[in-house]
């Protein structure tokens, strides 16, 4: 039972992780624009891809 | 891109020598324009870096020390094809987004707080049911939960014990009030038995509570912030740029920053920015959008012009008499600023229902304690029973009822092309039992017609009427067969165009132009005169929306009234009303006339729905009780109306009729139905047979039901 003391602790611990990332990714602005995000995975950096050979 | 994530806002803290500039840019939905847009401005020289926000089009421009003017980014915007504003934001704005990451933020905290909270509670709760739960394990468990969750409650509670701490202050009970009495007293009173090793505790239940309100709050918050987005648009792109004629010849400026005495240059199809006297020019102005006036008004040197008027045909040299603030439009916004607080004296029906709960719930919860104790229960008994009553009759479906229904309601119609701007809005709408219809630009579609011609004729004009973009040619245009363009053509400003069809020489305007004696032109006819042949006369007029009788006959088997008020002639009217089937019309009304005419009918005890499109029509739909605008509006009337509808179909009006009455009529069973379990759960309480898992069971369940009754919008009364 004295386990309990332990594992309580440390899931609260887990959860309080995921809090203050959450809480970073909202100041961060990360929840600012979701629609822009959604499609700029969707863009290819020009400069990255070499021209295609014609 | 050398961009990193946080560009647009890392932009405004790092150390840099340049500036930032901020614009609004309007139509981009896709990734393409993004790229697009973000890459075009990223080469304007001077640009170090460019972000566009495709939420709320808002592009964040990086300049480096020699930045470009703002003028050359909304030009190059603009011939990309994304007309753009400067974006100046302004303190509601502001103090807006930071409302919704605090939204936003309280409800992670809940979340948190709800599901450890609980880790804590299930023990408890399997001990209410006669599980082996020693007293030691018990009170260590209670006061695990209460570490957790309160701090927890009290930050997630923070929007409402503000909101209800202004309600108070101001002598009135909104819904935060019992919500927060009962937040706080839930804590106390659990954090009291933990203290003496007593049975109940209720530290999730508080938090549960608070995170299904904030999702209901941030819902209502995510609705108006979309609409004041729009409105925002709206306002911004009025007319961007003027053309400033200076000693260093033409500059694009800022309409902000046009001066009394300045001289403009207004272009064929530009609307004028402000107030001014023509200098010099011939031209016509469309002042349909002013005055509901369909005809086309000439204009020549030394004539007064009001802002918002269209140029039509010539450009145009303007003494601007007034400043952008002063002008013509802004004595209609202060007609419409009367008329907004007329409206916003309108209760909400959260607020009805709120103003209904409280005395009843707290009454009850009084009566509990001091009934209990006098009956014998001991007073620390009978306060707990007062505060089960409070907990399990706080109101979580009523917080949730009506925010649920709305934001379901309104992206439906937004599905639709019908933009909501408020949940207040819809509730008004739905209440409605008179429409009041502008005609011009709302029953017509605002731009002329062919009427009656031969087709042989038509057929031979349009290559003329191709060649110039006066509306009543462009009509010819449309009408005719697709053949090629008048060769060697020559456009007067204020007379016609001239041209040669297959040879043969043409002309093509007013009754003069066309070499006809003696006939005095009107503005909607056009007389078209080729070499050998006798002249012919074209007349156009507004066409009805196709649906328009359609709608009003769905609004009449709605038992709605209709009636047109229009600051158009009277002729143009009657014959509207005529083909509609409408008796009630009124013709040359003033702006102040029309808003007179609404307050008229609704201090009758009407509650009357204004359609109307222009500038003329805002002050009367800022003061009747629910107003709509369609999307071609000007923008002081979208920004007066409470919805705004796209497309060429009137129907839009019947269909946010009726979604709003479907609305309110699940609301009400929402009401309803919390009202219900509150007579069920009320009595419980006070008789002790509540305890914490009962109260997270109801609490939850209750919620959810109403949840599910609101997406039931979806579906109700038939998909298109």
């Amino acid at each position: 039972m004295n386990i309990i003391f332990l594992l309580a602790p440390f899931s609260i611990l887990l959860a309080l992780i995921g809090l203050a990332g959450f809480w970073w990714a909202v100041r961060n602005g990360q929840y600012d624009d979701p629609a822009g995000d959604a499609s700029r995975i969707l863009l290819d950096d020009a400069q990255d891809v070499p021209e295609p050979p014609l | 891109m050398a961009l990193t994530y946080d560009a647009a806002a890392g932009l405004a803290t790092q150390d840099r020598p340049g500036g930032r500039l901020e614009l609004l840019v309007k139509g981009a939905r896709c990734a393409a324009c993004l790229g697009k847009i973000e890459r075009e401005i990223a080469a304007v020289p001077g640009v170090e870096a460019a972000r566009l926000n495709l939420t709320t089009g808002k592009l964040t421009v990086a300049t480096g020390v020699r930045a470009p003017s703002l003028a050359d980014l909304i030009e190059r915007l603009e011939a990309l094809g994304y007309p753009a504003a400067p974006y100046d934001p302004g303190e509601a704005a502001i103090a807006a987004d930071r409302e919704g990451r605090r939204l936003i933020l309280a409800l992670g905290v809940a979340a948190f707080g709800a599901g450890n909270a609980m880790m804590f509670s299930v023990p408890l709760w399997a001990g209410l049911f006669g599980q082996e739960l020693g007293e030691s394990t018990r009170t260590f468990m209670q006061w695990a939960s209460g570490l957790i969750g309160a701090p927890c409650a009290l930050y997630a509670g923070m929007p409402f014990f503000q909101s209800a701490w202004r309600s108070l202050r101001k002598g009135r009970a909104n819904m935060d009030v019992p919500i927060s009495i009962g937040v706080l007293l839930t804590l106390a009173i659990s954090f009291f038995e933990a203290a003496i090793h007593g049975r109940d505790t209720y530290f999730d239940a508080a938090v549960s509570l608070l995170l299904l309100l904030l999702v209901g709050r941030y819902l209502d918050h995510r609705l108006r912030s979309r609409a004041r987005g729009a409105a925002a648009d709206l306002l911004a792109l009025q007319s961007p740029l003027a053309t400033l004629l200076g000693a260093d010849g033409e500059r694009r400026v800022p309409v902000g920053e046009i001066g009394v005495g300045d001289e403009l240059l207004v272009r064929p199809g530009e609307r004028l920015p402000v107030d001014g006297v023509v200098e010099s020019g011939v031209s016509s102005f469309d002042n349909a959008l002013l005055t509901g006036e369909t005809a086309p008004q000439p204009v020549k040197a030394g004539d007064v012009a009001h802002a918002g008027a269209l140029n039509l045909t010539g450009a145009l040299r303007l003494r601007a008499t007034a400043a952008s603030a002063d002008s013509a439009v802004a004595a209609i916004a202060r007609l419409v600023e009367a008329g907004a607080q007329t409206r916003s004296r309108y209760v909400r029906l959260a607020d009805k229902a709120a103003a209904l709960y409280v005395p009843v719930v707290h009454s009850l919860a009084a009566a509990t304690f001091i009934g209990g104790w006098i009956l014998g229960l001991g007073p620390l008994e009978a306060l707990l029973r007062a505060v089960a009553v409070l907990i399990i009759t706080c109101p979580c479906a009523l917080g949730l009822a009506v925010p649920a229904v709305q934001i379901t309601a309104s992206s439906r119609l937004f599905r639709q092309g019908v933009l909501v701007k408020s949940g207040a809005a819809l509730e008004r709408l739905a209440e409605i039992d008179h429409v009041v219809f502008d005609k011009t630009g709302v029953l017509t579609l605002g731009r002329p017609s062919l009427e009656g011609a031969d087709p042989r004729d038509v057929a031979l004009a349009a290559p003329l009427a191709r060649a110039s973009s006066h509306p009543l040619a462009r009509a010819l245009a449309a009408a005719g067969p697709d053949r090629p363009m008048a060769q060697d053509t020559v456009e007067t400003a204020g007379q016609g165009i001239e041209g040669r069809i297959d040879g043969r020489r043409a002309r093509l305007g007013r009754a003069e132009f066309a070499g006809v004696e003696g006939v005095a032109s009107g503005e909607t006819e056009l007389w078209f005169a080729l070499e050998d042949r006798e002249p012919v006369r074209f007349t156009f007029r507004d066409s009805l929306r196709p649906d328009a009788r359609q709608s009003l006959e769905a609004l009449w088997a709605r038992r709605i009234t209709v009636e047109i008020l229009s600051g158009d002639l009277p002729g143009p009217v009657a014959e509207a009303a005529g083909a509609l089937g409408l008796k009630a019309w009124a013709a040359a009304l003033t702006p102040a006339g029309k808003a007179a005419a609404v307050r008229q009918r609704q201090a009758g005890g009407r509650k009357v729905l204004m359609v109307g499109d222009g500038l003329n029509d805002a002050a009367a739909l800022a003061g009747a009780h629910a107003a709509m605008a369609p999307g071609t509006a000007l923008d002081a009337s979208q920004n007066a109306a409470d919805l705004v509808f796209s497309g060429e179909s009137l129907g839009a009006v019947v269909l946010a009729i009726d979604v709003a009455r479907a609305a309110r009529r699940r609301a009400l069973e929402n009401f309803g139905f919390s009202a219900l379990y509150n007579l069920v759960a009320g009595p419980m309480a006070m008789l002790g047979l509540v305890n914490p898992f009962v109260a997270a069971l109801a609490m939850s369940g209750s919620s959810l039901i109403v949840t599910l009754n609101a997406l039931r919008m979806n579906t109700a009364g038939g998909r298109k």
